[in-house]
C-alpha cells in the first residue's frame, strides 16, 4: 500500500495541499488549551509575529532573490509609528496602524525604485544602510521616540473593543499567521509566483520571457515592508513598551537567518525557521552563558545537514526515499 | 506532515519541561533579569557575581524566614524586548517571589507594564529617574538617579566658583538621559551651559568636539558617557590643550576608566557610589560596615574589586530580604507594602527610607565626589 507521499502535501496542484494548512490551524486552535501558563502564550505570540514577518520576507529573499538586511527597520518604523501616533497624538490605534503601514509602504516603494536597481551584495548593503538609518533616527529623535530608553505604548482597541492580555492577543497573532500562510501560498501558486521564481532563477531570462522584473521586485519589497510594519505596530501595542532595539541590525539579521534556516522560497520553511529560532533562546535560557554557543552549534548543524533549509531539505530527503 | 508533527512535539516538550509547582515552604525564589552578555555585560557581570555570592552567604547563614533563597537568572543580552519576555517567564512559569533587574533603563521600563499587571515587586539597579518618577506601585530602584549625579557635580562646581560649563554627552541611552537632567538642573546651581556637544559610543576621536568646546571658553567640562569613549575623551582633552577641570559621570567610576585613559585621567573628578572608594572610607563612615562585609567577601571570592553596578544589585537583594523579614512572609502584596515602609535601612549606597511617594529613598549626597590620583580613584578633598 502506498502511503501518502510527503511531497504531495506541498505541491501546488496536489489535492492534499490543504493538509498542512489544516494541521497548522488545528495546532493553533489547540495550543491555548494545552499551554500551561501565560508565558507560553507570550512565546507563541512572539513566534507568530516572527513567522508572519518572515513569510513576507521570504517572498522577497526566496522568490525574488533579493536580500534585505533592513527589515527590522520597517518593523521598527511600524512599532514607533503606532506608538507615537497613539500616545502623543491620541490617534485611534487602528487608524495609526493603517496610516503607519501606508507610509512605510510608500517609503519602501520609493526606496525600492532606487535600490532594487542594485543587485547582489550592493542591494544587501543598501538595505543594511536603510535599516541602520532608521535605527539611528529612532535612537536620536528623543523628543518623539524617547531616545534609547524607549517609550510606552497604549493598549490596542478596535471600535471600542480593547485587546489586552496574552490570551486575547494570541488569537490576533494566530489569525495573522494563518492569513499570511494562505496569502503566501496563493501568491506562490499564481502566475505572479511563477514570475517571481523565474526572476530568482535568472533575472535576464525572466525579462526575456516578458516579465516586468523591476515592477515585481518593487511590489514584493513594499509588500514585505508593509507586513513588517503592521507586525511592528501590533507587537508594540502588545508589549506596551518599545526601545530602538526592535529596529536594530541584529534583529534584521535574525529575520534573514530565519528565512535561510527554514528554507528559501518555502512558505512552510518560514514557519519552521521562525518558530525554531524564536524558541531556541527560550529553550536554552537555563544554560547560563552557554546558550550562545549552543545556539550557534544548532545553526551550524542545521546548515550542514539541512543545507537548503529545514523544510526543502526534508522534502528532498523524503522524496528520494519514497521515489 | 512529519515536520508539522515535529513542531507539535517540540511545543509539547517545552510544555512539560517548564511546569514547576511550589510548596509553600520551598525556597524563596528570586528572579533576576541581568545583562550578563551583550553590550551591557560590564554592568551585568559584577551584578550576577554579587547576587550569587550573597545568596550563598544568606543560605549558609540559614536563609530568610527559615527558608533557603534560590536565584532564577536570565540574561536579556541588553535588549529591552528580551527583558519583556523574560520577566513574563519569571512570573508565570518560574513563580518567583520578586524580580531584580535589569541594568538599562529601557529594559527596566519594558518590564514595568508586566510587573504592574502581575502585581510583582520589581527592584531595578538601573539609573534612569523615569523608573520611579512618577512612582509605580510595584517598582523600586536602588542606585541614585542621573539627576542626582548632575546635582552633585554642579554643587561641587559651585563651591569652586565655576559658572560656565560645557557639556559633552554620549548619544547612548545613559548619555541622553543624563544630558537632559544635566540641562534641567543647571540653572538651580547658577551654572550656564556655554557649549553642548555630542559623541557616539563607538567614536574613536573627539578632538573636533573638544576644539569647539575650547573655543567656547568654559570654566569646566562635564562629560556624560561610558567607556571606552569617555576614556578617549579624556585623552583628547589633554591633546587639545584644555586645562580646565574635567568632570566625568558616575558611569566611568571604575578602574577600567583609569587604565584606559592612563596619565590623562589624573585630576579627573566624578560622582561615585561609596563602594568605588571603599579603601578611602574611614571606619566611622555610615556605609563602612556594610561595604567592608561586601567588598571583603567579593575580593575573597573573585580576587577583584566589586564595581558600583554590583553594589546596586546587592542593595536590591538587601532591601528585599529586609522587607521579607519585616513582613514575615513572602506574600507579594505584604512584601511590597513592607518595602514601601523601609525606614533608615543601611545599604551600600546610603541610609534608605522609602514611602508611598518615594521608591528610591536617596539624596544627591549619596554620591561621593572622587578624583583620580596616582592612577586610582580616591575621595576628592
Amino acid at each position: 500500500m502506498t502511503s501518502l507521499s510527503f511531497p504531495n502535501l506541498l505541491e501546488p496542484r496536489s489535492p492534499m495541499r490543504f493538509v498542512p494548512l489544516a494541521i497548522l490551524v488545528a495546532v493553533l486552535a489547540t495550543l491555548p488549551f494545552v499551554l500551561p501558563n501565560v508565558w507560553y502564550f507570550d512565546v507563541a505570540i512572539r513566534i507568530a509575529a516572527n513567522i508572519t514577518v518572515v513569510i513576507a520576507l521570504n517572498l522577497l529573499i526566496g522568490h525574488c532573490g533579493q536580500i534585505s538586511l533592513g527589515h527590522a527597520g520597517f518593523f521598527g518604523l511600524g512599532a514607533y509609528g503606532s506608538a507615537i501616533l497613539t500616545s502623543l497624538y491620541a490617534w485611534p490605534p487602528m487608524l495609526a496602524l493603517a496610516a503607519t503601514a501606508i507610509v512605510v509602504g510608500l517609503l519602501a516603494w520609493l526606496v525600492a525604485v532606487a535600490i532594487l536597481r542594485l543587485q547582489g551584495h550592493y542591494l544587501a548593503m543598501a538595505t543594511l544602510g536603510l535599516g541602520i538609518i532608521v535605527s539611528i533616527v529612532l535612537t536620536n529623535e528623543s523628543a518623539f521616540t524617547g531616545g534609547p530608553d524607549g517609550m510606552s505604548v497604549p493598549d490596542f482597541a478596535v471600535f471600542g473593543l480593547r485587546i489586552a492580555g496574552e490570551k486575547a492577543w494570541y488569537w490576533v497573532f494566530a489569525g495573522l499567521v494563518v492569513a499570511a500562510v494562505v496569502f503566501a501560498t496563493n501568491i506562490v501558486e499564481s502566475p505572479a509566483g511563477r514570475a517571481l521564481r523565474a526572476l530568482h532563477g535568472s533575472e535576464i531570462a525572466a525579462r526575456v520571457v516578458g516579465i516586468d522584473t523591476a515592477s515585481f521586485k518593487t511590489r514584493v519589497f513594499a509588500l514585505s515592508a508593509v507586513v513588517a510594519a503592521v507586525m511592528g505596530s501590533l507587537s508594540a501595542h502588545y508589549m506596551g513598551f518599545i526601545t530602538p532595539g526592535v529596529a536594530g541590525f541584529s534583529k534584521s539579521v535574525e529575520l534573514v537567518t530565519m528565512v535561510v534556516v527554514g528554507g528559501l522560497a518555502s512558505v512552510w520553511g518560514s514557519v519552521f525557521g521562525a518558530a525554531l529560532l524564536t524558541l531556541l533562546p527560550d529553550v536554552l535560557a537555563h544554560l547560563e552563558g552557554w546558550e550562545t554557543l549552543a545556539f550557534g552549534m544548532i545553526l551550524v548543524a542545521t546548515m550542514i545537514f539541512l543545507p537548503r533549509g529545514i523544510v526543502p531539505s526534508l522534502v528532498a530527503f523524503f522524496t528520494k526515499k519514497e521515489g | 506532515m512529519k515536520t508539522s508533527l515535529a513542531g507539535l512535539a517540540l511545543a509539547l516538550a517545552l510544555t512539560t519541561t517548564g511546569s514547576a509547582t511550589l510548596a509553600a515552604d520551598g525556597p524563596i525564589r528570586i528572579g533576576t533579569v541581568l545583562s550578563v552578555t551583550g553590550p551591557l555585560a560590564y554592568l551585568g557581570d559584577p551584578a550576577a557575581k554579587t547576587l550569587d555570592l550573597w545568596v550563598d552567604r544568606l543560605n549558609a547563614a540559614g536563609g530568610v524566614l527559615g527558608r533557603k533563597l534560590e536565584l532564577v537568572s536570565y540574561d536579556d543580552v541588553g535588549e529591552a524586548s528580551k527583558a519583556n519576555g523574560l520577566v513574563k517567564r519569571l512570573i508565570d512559569n518560574d513563580h518567583v517571589d520578586v524580580v531584580i533587574g535589569s541594568h538599562s533603563t529601557g529594559a527596566t521600563m519594558a518590564m514595568v507594564p508586566v510587573v504592574e499587571n502581575a502585581h510583582m515587586p520589581l527592584i531595578s539597579p538601573a539609573g534612569g529617574a523615569i523608573i520611579i518618577d512618577p512612582v509605580k506601585k510595584w517598582v523600586f530602584k536602588t542606585p541614585p538617579t542621573d539627576r542626582m549625579a548632575a546635582e552633585r557635580v554642579y554643587g561641587h562646581m559651585k563651591a569652586k566658583g565655576i559658572t560656565k560649563v560645557a557639556l559633552l554627552c554620549e548619544t547612548s541611552g545613559f548619555g541622553q538621559s543624563a544630558r537632559k537632567e544635566a540641562q534641567a538642573v543647571a540653572a538651580g546651581f547658577g551654572v550656564s551651559i556655554v557649549a553642548d556637544e555630542a559623541f557616539a559610543p563607538k567614536d574613536t576621536d573627539m578632538v573636533a568636539q573638544l576644539t569647539k568646546i575650547r573655543d567656547a571658553a568654559p570654566q569646566a567640562v562635564f562629560v556624560l558617557g561610558t567607556n571606552p569613549a569617555a576614556a578617549i575623551v579624556t585623552k583628547n582633552y589633554r591633546q587639545v590643550g584644555l586645562t580646565q577641570p574635567l568632570y566625568q559621570a558616575h558611569s566611568v567610576t571604575s578602574q577600567e576608566y583609569v587604565d584606559l585613559a592612563g596619565a590623562a585621567a589624573e585630576g579627573v573628578v566624578a560622582p561615585a557610589l561609596p563602594v568605588v572608594v571603599f579603601d578611602d572610607l574611614p571606619s566611622s563612615d555610615p556605609q563602612y560596615p556594610r561595604l567592608a562585609d561586601y567588598v571583603g567577601a567579593y575580593r575573597a571570592k573573585f580576587g577583584q574589586d566589586p564595581a558600583a553596578y554590583g553594589a546596586s544589585a546587592l542593595d536590591a537583594l538587601l532591601l528585599y530580604v529586609d522587607a521579607v523579614g519585616r513582613a514575615g512572609t513572602t506574600d507579594r502584596t505584604a512584601v511590597r507594602d513592607a518595602l514601601e515602609k523601609t525606614s533608615g535601612f543601611v545599604t551600600t549606597a546610603s541610609m534608605v527610607s522609602l514611602s508611598a511617594t518615594d521608591h528610591l529613598g536617596l539624596k544627591a549626597d549619596t554620591f561621593r565626589m572622587i578624583e583620580v590620583r596616582g592612577g586610582k580613584w580616591h575621595l576628592a578633598p
